[in-house]
């Protein structure tokens, strides 16, 4: 490892950026930190741009749903802020503590990784709320997209593309969010040993109920859980959370109790399990942390069929279109063989294991010429985090 | 406006252009005649007109590859058009450009209720989409207000909005999957029936960028259940402020209904004079707030609003009691634009996006702005996401009013940016707002926007002179400019 720049100021990104530019590095390593160094290709990176220095809430306004942070502060301080006025982050972010073990993560990082979870049927993903940002682009010059208001369809619109871009292409120095209310109130409907799994969590899914999490954890899973409800149903259970305001909530869930019936025999999650079973669902805590884990989006009508040609364990979540699945050895023709359409990305395997194969979902020939493209237009020298897409 | 100068050689090659298209699309799919050319003279933005060199209206993507392919060998502009109802001129003709409609892209090629999308041919109105699966209880959300008309293609093009995006997103939220032609005459697939994507999110930078990209052939949206019921509150109050305040305070009590939308003094009047909504006359602005979802959160949500409403001093309030009163209350909302077409000979929509906290203050110097150039404005708000629609009253056959129109609507624009907000919130730059972006971009901000159009289309044939005021070749802006092979500050803390 060559140099490692811990700049704390927009500017000083641009020099070191035109510093390793100018033949100075092979490549810039560019991360927060490092919470998600276990997420794509290993770096292979000379010099090191640690953003954790560029720290800071800049604007949040709550009324407006906004708010503006340099890239490397901590998620801590934007959850602790969101707290503070009863707001989060709709799309649900994972946390990569439980699968690569560590712990902070940035700001930048959330959206540079694209994190989003359970609600993002409902919600939208990380995209969907990265609402403008300003960067440095691997040619050195400072740019910013986008803006602090939602409805905005002013130039192309490049928050889009720099979300799950993994720190190639640019280095994020400052994002603009979107945020909004925390749900005053959350409950779960399980339907305990449900005969057709994929047709309950559609049924809730194409319910009017709004339903803002539908996942279903086979028997040997469910049976991890730490909530009593779910652990002790000795059978495959499916989850569907309901928010909003209370009254609202308690009709959602007497209508869902009486729809999903039909599928098994059904309970009622308030709360506190409510909050821990989607949390071990967002985090994956119910798959072994020591193996290969695959991630996979699917349309939610192909789910079943592709864990029939999947091994190890798994669970859907997203009513069917995502899959987490674990397996001891990585195989990944077989796992993409296995999808008619959709996407796999390899989550967690050994440096060697991630070194040697696609991490991210090989795209079509036209396409991954037009990303090419795309990249040497946003970063010729291919200097940003090389290969780690 | 200043458009791209025509190419001579390209207008003197028109005959060998036409059997060239021809060839591809027989029959009356090429359009040469002066006469029938006129109908595509302009689309929704009409202060400007332009007759296309020709008009191609392909069947199917095969012809829209080998249209592009042709015409990217021959060095021919395409200007892609949906159904022309754009308000910021992105379907403008060039008069040495081939105008590719898709309106014969009309078919909705599959319904997936399992999956929750629908996938069709780019030339399917917006409404017919919810038409078709509405039986179901389906319906897809963005709601443009033109979407009787308006096409699912040009949606994806604009990135549309309307008025219940604050609680179900614009059409980037609703989009899974495109197929796409880019100039060389490539065909490619973006998305499908899952979510996101598994690299770069190519989708979503598509997704608004006015036809500068690709030609859109095959779209795939999501639909939604629709909400069990749904009721309206109209709120009025004697300041223009006072309903800001409202607003704020919705928000601000984690309430997002399903639509909010605001109107000033001028709006109201115009728009009650044309259909009775029973729009009260004596107030400074007036509210539209829907709710919407089970019956027993409308009710409950309803009750939390009327008191936020009258915490903040309306003077004006009803809760719709039925469906059909419901829908009274939205009927002069929706007529906003023949209202105002009522009052006025012509009229400009403006589109600003602002925070919503600065309206008042906004507002105010809107009305200053209106007597410094004599000329009226009424105003209606997408309050909920702070998206501003000043119309602007003049009468075109007055010599000089256009452009004094144009000129208090691009002070309106500035006066949005400087105070946080965009340039346009759902109608896009086109040829209308292309020279104020470098009031929001800076040279830099821009050319990394037209890499990404470089990485698209090399050649700039597609939809040029639309959104940016300098489209750099793409040769230039692939150059690198680096100075200093040395640390220049040497004060970045470094381990």
């Amino acid at each position: 490892m060559g140099d490692i720049f811990k700049p704390e100021s927009e500017t000083q990104v641009l020099d070191a950026v035109k510093w390793a530019v100018s033949g100075n590095a092979r490549a810039l390593g560019v991360r927060g930190h490092g919470s998600k160094d276990g997420l794509g290709r290993p770096l292979q990176a000379d010099s090191m741009l640690d953003l954790s220095g560029l720290s800071g809430i800049e604007l949040y306004e709550p009324e407006e749903l906004v708010m503006t942070a340099r890239a490397g502060t901590p998620i801590a301080d934007v959850q602790a802020a969101l707290d503070e006025a009863e707001q989060m982050l709709a799309f649900e972010p994972w946390s990569p503590e439980h699968i690569y073990g560590t712990e902070g993560g940035t700001v930048g990082g959330l959206f540079a990784a694209a994190q989003a979870g359970p609600r993002r049927p409902l919600a939208g993903a990380a995209r969907d709320h990265l609402l403008g940002f300003r960067a440095v682009s691997g040619r050195g010059e400072i740019f910013k997209s986008g803006g602090r208001v939602v409805k905005n369809v002013t130039g192309f619109d490049l928050s889009k593309l720099m979300a799950g871009s993994m720190g190639t292409l640019a280095v994020m120095t400052e994002v603009t969010l979107k945020v909004l209310p925390k749900p005053e109130k959350a409950r779960t409907i399980l339907v305990f040993g449900a005969p057709d799994p994929g047709q309950a969590m559609r049924d809730a899914q194409n319910s009017p109920y709004e339903v803002s999490g539908v996942a279903h954890l086979p028997g040997e899973i469910a049976a991890r859980s730490s909530v009593s409800y779910v652990s002790g149903a000795g059978t495959g259970v499916t989850a569907v959370r309901v928010e909003g305001p209370a009254p609202s909530v308690e009709a959602r869930c007497e209508a869902l109790r009486e729809l999903l019936a039909v599928h098994g025999e059904v309970e009622e999650l308030h709360t506190h399990n409510t909050h821990a079973l989607w949390r071990e669902i967002r985090d994956v805590r119910l798959l072994p942390n020591d193996q290969a884990l695959w991630r996979i989006s699917v349309p939610p009508t192909d789910g079943a069929e592709v864990v029939e040609k999947l091994w190890g364990d798994h669970y859907f979540d997203w009513a069917g279109g995502l899959i987490w699945s674990t397996q001891a050895l990585v195989d990944s023709e077989r796992v993409r063989g296995a999808l008619k359409g959709g996407h796999a990305t390899l989550m967690r395997a050994p440096d060697d294991v991630r070194a040697s194969v696609d991490v991210f979902q090989p795209q079509a020939d036209g396409v991954q010429a037009l990303t090419d493209r795309l990249r040497a237009g946003f970063d010729p020298h291919g200097i940003l985090n090389p290969g780690r897409m | 406006m200043k458009m791209p100068v025509p190419d001579q050689g390209v207008i003197e090659r028109r005959a060998e252009i036409i059997d060239r298209l021809r060839a591809i699309v027989p029959g009356e799919g090429v359009i040469v005649d002066e006469g029938e050319l006129r109908a595509y003279e302009c689309d929704g933005l009409m202060a400007y007109k332009q007759l296309p060199m020709v008009v191609v209206l392909p069947q199917t993507t095969d012809q829209v590859s080998r249209v592009l392919k042709t015409c990217h060998e021959l060095g021919v502009k395409i200007v892609p058009r949906g159904a022309g109802t754009g308000l910021s001129g992105g379907a403008l003709p060039l008069a040495d450009a081939v105008t590719l409609g898709l309106g014969k892209f009309n078919k909705i090629l599959e319904i997936d209720y399992d999956n929750r999308c629908v996938v069709a041919q780019p030339g399917v109105t917006n409404r017919a989409i919810t038409d078709a699966v509405e039986d179901e209880g389906f319906y897809y959300a963005p709601d443009p207000s033109s979407k009787i008309a308006c096409t699912i293609g040009g949606n994806v093009a604009e990135n549309a909005g309307g008025m219940h995006c604050l609680k179900y997103g614009l059409t980037t939220n609703n989009v899974l999957g495109v197929k796409m032609v880019l100039m060389t005459g490539e065909v490619i697939r973006l998305g499908g029936k899952h979510l996101d994507a598994g690299g770069l999110d190519l989708l979503g930078a598509v997704t608004g960028s006015e036809g500068l990209l690709g030609v859109i052939t095959e779209v795939t949206v999501r639909i939604l259940k629709q909400p069990a019921s749904a009721k309206a509150l109209l709120v009025g109050f004697p300041s223009v402020e006072a309903g800001g305040q409202c607003v704020a305070k919705i928000i601000g009590a984690g309430i997002i209904p399903g639509a909010m939308e605001m109107m000033d003094k001028m709006a109201i009047g115009a728009m009650q004079k044309f259909v009775d909504s029973g729009y009260p006359l004596d107030v400074e602005s007036l509210l539209v707030v829907e709710l919407d979802g089970p019956k027993a959160e409308v009710k409950h949500l309803c009750e939390r609003v009327r008191a936020i409403a009258e915490d903040a001093g309306s003077t004006f309030l009803r809760i719709s009691e039925s469906e059909e009163e419901r829908q009274q209350f939205w009927k002069g909302r929706m007529s906003a634009f023949p209202s105002v077409g009522r009052i006025s000979p012509d009229y400009l929509t403006m589109d600003g996006t602002i925070p919503r906290h600065r309206l008042a203050d906004v507002l105010a110097r809107m009305t200053v702005l209106s007597e410094h150039y004599g000329l009226r404005v009424a105003n209606v708000f997408h309050a909920g996401d702070g998206n501003l629609h000043p119309l602007i009253l003049f009468d075109a056959n007055e010599p000089g009013e256009l452009d004094k129109a144009e000129a208090f609507g691009h002070d309106i624009l500035r006066l949005c940016v400087e105070v946080g907000g965009v340039l346009s919130g759902e109608h896009g730059i086109g040829v209308e707002k292309r020279d104020l972006m470098g009031e929001m971009f800076t040279e830099d901000d821009m050319k990394q926007q037209q890499r990404l159009k470089c990485a698209f289309d090399t050649t700039g044939l597609l939809n040029p002179g639309k959104v940016y005021p300098t489209l750099h070749r793409c040769a230039e802006l692939g150059k690198m400019h680096v100075s200093g092979g040395r640390l220049p500050f040497p004060d970045i803390p470094r381990f």
